[in-house]
């Protein structure tokens, strides 16, 4: 609750907030559905692809994460409300950095540790049985 | 498997009479002299009627100039603790050769070294940095407070609260035997199945949680509450920095918190995520918490680059040479610092490629600093440059941070590093670097602001000898370390075979003295100071010809910062409405909208650091009752929708009016 | 808005000072605040996903996703979450139309599929622990537990603040602070959703495929 400053409102000049509370979009019973459709549309062909069988099993793999990745980007358009506009810009460059790191640290995590095991003496029985 | 070792009462836990250390001479000493010195000071406190002052001015108040001198002073603090574990090392280094022993057994060497890292970094330098960001950078960009000033309250008391955990170590239980980053196994319960390492993983995740929460408060406040007018690119560098330094908080706390969670749960639950079995993988941790790790050591160097900008500019006249290009090499460090975080374990056993790779990452990141540090020395090229203490702390860190950081890019190199990691030459480095970039910075900053917190400025002689003791003792304790590193010996030794190292670790313990000469006349300087104040007292608000916001304020700023908000057209506000002859309104003051104080914050640390002294000592009664404690603390919190009142425009009047005739008088 | 016109030189009118400012209504920085923390918290399931990643296939012996996982039960709770989801989404737009009462009627209805999520949830951890998958069986089992669980615990933290919040809405009504925490709510309950998405995905589906 501290004090806030006004601003004359020129471009590229900040200013304490927008008008509706902090620049976050609405959306409407039609935008929510939709997502709820997709959403379950994204949902379901995965299970399906994976409780069925369809297709052999590295490429199902590559399929459902795409399908994640769809369906998150529809969560955060039509659930989040999220657009480059939403606090000027801020949250989507919040969102973008997270990603970047999230990635950096995700492989990086993975390709170390991978190497890592690759070079070391193996530590169980159920290792040794997994050695060539 | 769930620890077993200690039967486990149902009221006290694992807490018997035998966890008091009363066996050990040095740490009751201690105690005792603590207990005193503790007693005195309530007891002062209560002569002097002080408690009503504190509570109500000081330990509710959500003021971020209030907030960051009680960090500083926590810093301080800390700082005593922190070198005295230093001085004790040094002591034992010296001493245990031919067949001695030294004074320090193992079981208590190995807390000292442990405690002296966990301290110094989190502890003293992460509250040193944050105290200076909040103090100044509202004051920088023409805002009244941060953007959530309750939050920065409770952050502040949950770094305490961590620092009340290591501190209780001392005396009751014991700390971590695993140096300052807890490695597994060793820090799991098989191998450290006392109270140790969860003092060490409770005091890190209390205060990791007013860390990020700072970390989130400080970005919000940068975005949104800037003064008109004042685009990113008219920030103040300082500013600069620390947006930049508070988006390292938000992305790599995250990782320490999560890290230890999963440590706690291997010690708690049994999982197996870094145990030695049924799956578990010792070398995750290693990798998760450098991914933490590298980060953090950008987090504390950030905002005193910001320091030396400003620094450097005031007191050569000139304004910042290369502003443009000293944003994009912060906002660059800041990136890059996420790609390097493998260097702290090449030795590891990563292999051959992913070695190169963070090699050379570790080596690119050093370009960027470069650039910052030729910047600082073009804006010095025909300036007049005014010798004043902050600027000669700035000069003694462009030489002692320069020589540590090519000793970095010297570990950056894999061959090298194998010969070099974990050895006295690793030591002197990361030394060099956070003593020359980190604590000289701090000084600096310290000289530089304390006539605008205080209202008068700091003794220079004293500053000067604390200034020649510290640089001169730096290098003398450290230098040793290099050669001694360079022909192989190893980091944590608590006694040596070889006698021909002795004379090094003489000299080394001879700098340690030096710097405690130097850490005694900084105190005197304070005390001196204090009593010297009106023939030291600024009444301009401005002593330093100042550059930037928070030196239109008087000294120390109003309540309020500023009567009306400034209105910004160039970097250097500042400097820019002097030049072009602003003037300062001296009427039509209006009332102003304030937050208000709050208990919530000082008591859900309370009870936070009930909990988790309940967790270390296995009082499950307790933990509970305190963890639903915090929850409850904080539901009633947010029924509390009254937290603001307006300062009435006749206060407002008669401070500015107070202002006005300090001015005139100066004039 | 009017401005200061103090000048040295004549003639240039250049404000310093904003001499008409008026208080500005209060939270104007809550929502990129709570943003920024959402995505600290993302980085907490970032590292539990990489711990995951890494450890996911250390069975020591024992069983693995193909023994343990039941994909209809994950099916049913997916539904569970996303039906809160667009309940909770109803909530919101009955806010912005200023309706307390149907409001407060999709918040109930998002905290009961809220709470068959977690029950369905816990009777899975149950009946797993039951057949000796416990969390300290492997460290396939410790990442699972503590990722999943870590979720579900988001979920429980949710549903206290969700009933917390209704019980103020009951008490003051829409007011801006009550809106805006509802819109704090929304974001974290679609950002669950979000991290639920990767956790059907990686774990259990991608378990599956093993």
């Amino acid at each position: 609750m501290s004090a806030h400053q006004h601003a004359p409102h020129a471009a590229g000049e900040p200013h304490g907030h927008g008008d509706h509370e902090g620049g976050a979009a609405h959306g409407s019973y039609g935008s929510y559905l939709l997502g709820f459709g997709l959403s379950v549309v994204l949902t379901a062909i995965p299970f399906w692809l994976v409780m069925a069988h369809v297709l052999p099993n590295q490429v199902a793999g590559y399929v459902i994460m795409a399908f994640a990745a769809i369906q998150i980007v529809v969560h955060m358009i039509l659930f989040l409300h999220l657009d480059s506009k939403s606090e000027a810009g801020w949250n989507m460059m919040a969102l973008a950095f997270t990603v970047v790191v999230l990635v950096i640290t995700l492989s990086g995590s993975l390709w170390v540790m991978y190497n890592m095991n690759t070079n070391m003496m193996p530590m169980s029985v159920e290792d040794m049985r997994q050695m060539p | 498997m769930s620890p077993q070792f200690v039967p486990i009462s149902p009221i006290f836990g694992r807490f018997t009479i035998a966890s008091l250390p009363l066996q050990e001479p040095i740490v009751v000493g201690t105690f005792c002299m603590v207990a005193l010195g503790g007693l005195a000071l309530v007891a002062a406190l209560t002569w002097f009627k002080l408690w009503g002052y504190l509570w109500k001015e000081w330990f509710t108040s959500v003021d971020h100039k209030k907030i960051g001198v009680m960090y500083m002073v926590l810093g301080l603090v800390m700082f005593l603790r922190g070198f005295s574990d230093a001085i004790m090392m040094r002591a034992q280094q010296a001493i245990a050769f031919n067949g001695s022993e030294g004074y320090l057994n193992a079981h208590h060497y190995d807390q000292v070294f442990t405690a002296h890292g966990v301290i110094m970094i989190f502890f003293v330098a992460m509250p040193f940095v944050t105290g200076l960001m909040n103090f100044i950078v509202p004051l920088q960009i023409g805002a009244r407070d941060v953007s959530f000033p309750f939050l920065n309250n409770f952050s502040f008391w949950m770094t305490v609260g961590g620092a009340v955990i290591v501190m209780m170590s001392l005396f009751v239980g014991e700390f971590a035997r695993t140096g300052w980053l807890a490695y597994p196994p060793l820090s799991g319960v098989a191998y450290s199945p006392g109270v140790g390492v969860d003092y060490y993983i409770w005091a890190l995740q209390i205060a990791g949680v007013g860390t990020l929460l700072s970390g989130v408060n400080l970005i919000a406040t940068i975005v949104k509450m800037r003064a008109p007018g004042m685009t990113m690119m008219r920030m103040p560098i300082f500013t600069w920095t620390a947006l930049c330094t508070n988006i390292l908080i938000v992305a790599a706390f995250p990782v320490l918190t999560a890290v230890l969670v999963l440590l706690s749960l291997d010690r708690y639950v049994g999982t197996d995520f870094f145990t030695n079995t049924l799956g578990g993988n010792p070398m995750m941790y290693v990798n998760l918490i450098w991914i933490w790790g590298h980060p953090e050591v950008y987090i504390l160097i950030l905002p005193l680059f910001g320091v030396f900008s400003e620094v450097t500019s005031t007191f050569s006249g000139k304004r910042l040479f290369g502003y443009s290009s000293m944003v994009y090499a912060t906002v660059v460090i800041t990136i890059l610092s996420y790609v390097v975080w493998l260097h702290h374990f090449f030795t590891m056993g990563s292999g051959a490629s992913v070695n190169s790779f963070f090699g050379i990452t570790t080596m690119v990141i050093s370009i960027p600093t470069g650039a910052k540090l030729f910047n600082w020395l073009f804006t010095m090229y025909r300036g007049r440059i005014r010798f004043e203490l902050p600027m000669l702390w700035t000069i003694a860190f462009m030489v002692t941070f320069t020589i540590g950081g090519m000793t970095g890019v010297m570990l950056a190199v894999p061959p090298a590093d194998f010969v070099l990691h974990n050895s006295l030459f690793l030591i002197a480095h990361f030394h060099n670097v956070i003593i020359g970039g980190v604590v000289f910075g701090v000084f600096a900053a310290i000289n530089f602001w304390f006539p605008k917190a205080f209202g008068f400025r700091l003794d220079p002689f004293w500053g000067k000898i604390s200034f020649v003791c510290w640089v001169s003792g730096f290098w003398i304790a450290f230098t040793p370390l290099y050669v001694m590193g360079l022909m192989g010996v190893t980091r944590r030794l608590r006694t040596f075979d070889d006698p021909s190292l002795q004379i090094w670790f003489i000299i080394a313990a001879l700098g340690a003295v030096l710097i405690a000469f130097g850490i005694v006349a900084l105190l005197v300087q304070i005390a001196v100071s204090i009593l010297n104040r009106d023939k030291l007292r600024d009444t301009t608000g401005d002593p330093w010809h100042g550059r930037t916001l928070e030196w239109s304020t008087s000294s120390p700023p109003p309540e309020y910062n500023f009567a009306f908000t400034p209105i910004v057209h160039d970097t250097d506000a500042w400097w820019d409405m002097q030049e072009r002859g602003a003037v300062r309104p001296t009427s039509g003051f209006k009332a102003i909208h304030m937050p208000r104080g709050t208990w919530a914050g000082i008591v859900l640390a309370g009870l936070s650091v009930a909990f988790g002294v309940a967790m270390i000592w296995y009082v499950w009664w307790l933990a509970i009752l305190s963890f639903v404690g915090v929850i409850g603390v904080a539901i009633v919190h947010t029924f509390n929708y009254k937290r603001d009142y307006h300062i009435p425009a006749e206060e407002v009047t008669r401070v500015e009016s107070e202002r006005t005739r300090q001015l005139a008088a100066e004039a | 808005m009017s401005a200061d016109t103090m000048t040295a030189n004549g003639g240039e009118q250049v404000a310093f000072y904003d001499l008409d400012e008026h208080d500005h209504p209060e939270g104007g920085s809550t929502l990129l605040g709570f943003w920024i923390y959402l995505m600290s918290d993302c980085l907490i399931f970032a590292m539990l996903f990489a711990t995951y990643g890494v450890l996911g296939h250390n069975y020591a012996g024992g069983p693995g996703p193909r023994q343990l996982f039941e994909l209809p039960l994950v099916a049913l709770n997916t539904a569970m979450l996303l039906f809160s989801s667009i309940t909770y989404g109803f909530a919101m737009l009955a806010m912005n139309q200023n309706k307390v009462t149907q409001t407060q009627i999709w918040l109930l209805v998002t905290a009961l599929f809220g709470i068959a999520f977690l029950t369905i949830e816990l009777t899975e951890f149950a009946a797993l622990i039951h057949e000796g998958a416990t969390p300290q069986r492997s460290a396939f089992l410790s990442a699972f537990f503590t990722l999943v669980g870590t979720h579900g615990l988001h979920v429980t933290f949710g549903l206290v603040w969700l009933f917390t919040l209704m019980v103020q809405i009951g008490t003051k009504g829409l007011i801006p602070a009550n809106r805006r925490r509802l819109m704090c709510l929304s974001l974290f309950w679609h950002f669950l959703d979000v991290i639920w998405i990767g956790v059907f995905t990686f774990v259990y589906l991608m378990g599956m495929l093993r």
